[in-house]
């Protein structure tokens, strides 16, 4: 067990350097200095825009800036912002965080638990009203893209009805986002459920159960469920990284102060070092979450062994 | 009692219809299935309006009209332009004409890398899952460590930095776009196209055509691939709503195609502003991309409930 983490822990990072290294040169190729923002947009006067590269080490060669860069994160130095001179990149993603955290949680939390439930109901009413409405809505919601569903709920409920502000403020303004982020996701699990629980019901071994003359809900809970969530857990890195990087576009819908909102702030500002950070903290993110969900495999699924 | 009844019936239906091979079988199970036969006939539907927009457009869909006042409402909404039969957007174009053009332009965007990436990850797979070893561990290595990147990002961060040079003007905008999604994806198709090799490779008929002198190549693309079609096809079905889907988010954040290419992505990003006097320019492209999205879901369900030989057993 604990060797298979070591491996999964050494194995981030190559794919961080990856990820980093492909991100710096990209976010070099783009067009448009860091510096045009500061002026208001207009071009900038070529000493001040010097003045200033030397200042941040952008005069160097790209390839020198690169080594740099990555001798300071070995010292855990992710840099100052360049959009917003007061503050280290690190705490701007810790300011915004939290948000896309817990919108990530509830819509995560939400998923699972709206997922399972509707899928258990509509395997074991199978064919009947209850099945085909809860199979429609999480076709439905599965279909429809994160941020039409945003957009549609924002519509509905903050302008038309009035029932949450439109602008982010307090915890109200959580449940929109997360509802839109974490349908979609919602409906697949329900879907990925109920066609297990369909294929479980029909195995032996709940057949034998019932012959003994076990009460339903001991077989309900047991067998039926604990195995049906075993092609759940399967699905769940997966489903957790998009579900963190869906966070980018909710938080645009919403205008929610949060990571992905940085990220996206910092693409169109060329803040390279916020920039840098918010993608690497992004990947760490979803591979620790592929970790943890492949070790909750490991326990749910007593025939893996993850060493 | 219940269950022996069940087996006559079955057993009934069996012998009423006798099997004749995998892709028969697979086609009549396909036709019993009425929502995926809808969502193909929609499809199909889409794709003739794509191809006949030139004619079924009333107007040029980038042409801005001086003489019409941008956001006119449509017909259904009182001070409509009968002109403009769903009104116009915010820059005085006729909504009609891009949603019909649009649907050409998102159609492309979902077939053509799924083409691409199908291409590149059916020969990566083939390749490793048939040399296997070190060259097949170290293929799988790479796979993994593009798989770790996440999408959504690259996407953005490609797009960002390219949007507006050269690269970015082709197709306008598209083929920056199917160059980062190519990049990322074809990781899945390679992971599954291999597992298919492992499977098939050490079967008998692979092992005879080997005996009999079969070159390499001819037993990959004569032999494996066609037995290993369905998962394929299957993904091919799901990957195309995947890629309209992240058209239009990335379009939505601005960073999509260039603006004179009208996809229903770019429209729902043109008329946000408005949402909330004129949210029917908004809610109209984002319908549409739903229904197309929900049509693949439908057909892509279909043809993996028919393709699975396992079905209804």
């Amino acid at each position: 067990m604990l060797r298979f983490i070591v491996n999964r822990l050494l194995w981030m990072i190559p794919v961080l350097w990856l990820v980093g290294t492909v991100t710096f040169f990209l976010m070099h190729a783009a067009p448009g200095s860091p510096w045009d923002v500061r002026v208001g947009g207009k071009n900038i006067s070529p000493e001040l825009e010097k003045s200033f590269n030397r200042k941040y080490g952008l005069d160097k060669p790209l390839v020198v800036q690169y080594l740099i860069y990555w001798r300071n994160v070995l010292k855990l130095d992710f840099g100052q912002s360049y959009s917003n001179e007061s503050q280290t990149v690190v705490q701007r993603i810790m300011a915004g965080f939290p948000y896309s955290a817990r919108i990530g949680l509830y819509a995560w939390v939400m998923a699972l638990v709206l997922g399972i439930s509707l899928g258990i109901i509509a395997a074991l009413k199978q064919n009947t009203w209850i099945d085909y409405v809860s199979l429609f809505f999480a076709t439905v919601g599965y279909t429809i893209p994160s941020f039409v569903l945003g957009i549609f709920l924002l519509i509905i409920f903050a302008v038309k009805l009035g029932w949450v502000p439109v602008l982010f403020a307090g915890w109200k303004s959580y449940i929109l986002p997360s509802v839109a982020l974490g349908l979609s996701t919602a409906a697949f699990i329900a879907r990925l459920t109920r066609a297990s629980v369909l294929e479980i019901i029909r195995q032996d071994y709940i057949r034998t159960a019932r012959a003994k003359g076990l009460p339903p809900r001991i077989i309900n809970l047991r067998h039926i469920v604990r195995n049906a969530l075993i092609p759940v857990v399967t699905i769940s890195g997966p489903a957790l990284a998009s579900l963190i990087t869906g966070t980018i576009i909710i938080e645009n819908v919403f205008n929610v102060p949060g990571m992905g909102y940085l990220f996206i702030q910092s693409i169109s500002a060329r803040d390279y070092p916020v920039i840098m950070g918010t993608t690497l903290f992004y990947t760490f993110f979803i591979v620790i979450g592929n970790l943890l969900v492949d070790l909750t495999y490991g326990l749910v699924d007593p025939r893996i062994k993850t060493s | 009692m219940a269950e022996a009844a069940d087996q006559i019936t079955a057993l009934r239906e069996v012998s009423a219809v006798r099997p004749r091979g995998l892709w028969v079988d697979a086609w009549r199970r396909l036709k019993r299935n009425k929502m995926a036969i809808a969502g193909a006939i929609y499809i199909l539907i889409m794709a003739l309006i794509a191809i006949f927009a030139d004619v079924l457009a009333p107007h040029n869909p980038n042409a801005i009209d001086p003489t019409a006042a941008p956001n006119t409402p449509p017909f259904w909404v009182a001070g409509h332009n009968p002109q403009y039969l769903l009104g116009t957007d915010s820059l005085a174009r006729d909504e009609l004409s891009r949603l019909i053009y649009g649907a050409r332009v998102s159609l492309i965007v979902g077939f053509v890398p799924v083409f691409i990436v199908t291409a590149i990850g059916v020969t990566v797979g083939m390749t490793s899952g048939w040399l296997g070893g070190r060259a097949d561990n170290i293929i799988m290595r790479i796979v993994d460590v593009v798989y770790a990147f996440p999408a959504l990002l690259f996407y953005i961060v490609v797009q960002s930095a390219f949007r507006d040079s050269k690269i970015g003007d082709i197709f306008g905008g598209l083929l920056l776009l199917f160059i980062a999604f190519a990049i990322t994806d074809w990781v899945s198709m390679a992971r599954l196209v291999r597992g298919e090799v492992l499977r098939l490779k050490n079967r008998e008929f692979v092992e005879a055509a080997k005996a009999l002198g079969v070159p390499t190549r001819r037993i990959l693309i004569r032999h494996i691939l066609p037995n290993s079609l369905a998962p394929i096809i299957v993904s091919i079905a799901f990957g195309v709503p995947s890629y309209i889907l992240a058209e239009s988010s990335l379009s939505y954040l601005g960073l999509g195609v260039k603006p004179q290419t009208p996809t229903w992505g770019s429209m729902v990003y043109d008329s946000f502003p408005q949402v909330t006097y004129a949210p029917e320019f908004v809610l109209m492209p984002s319908i549409l991309i739903a229904l197309i999205m929900l049509a693949f879901t439908f057909l892509g369900d279909g043809l993996r409930d028919a393709l699975d030989p396992y079905m209804g057993k």
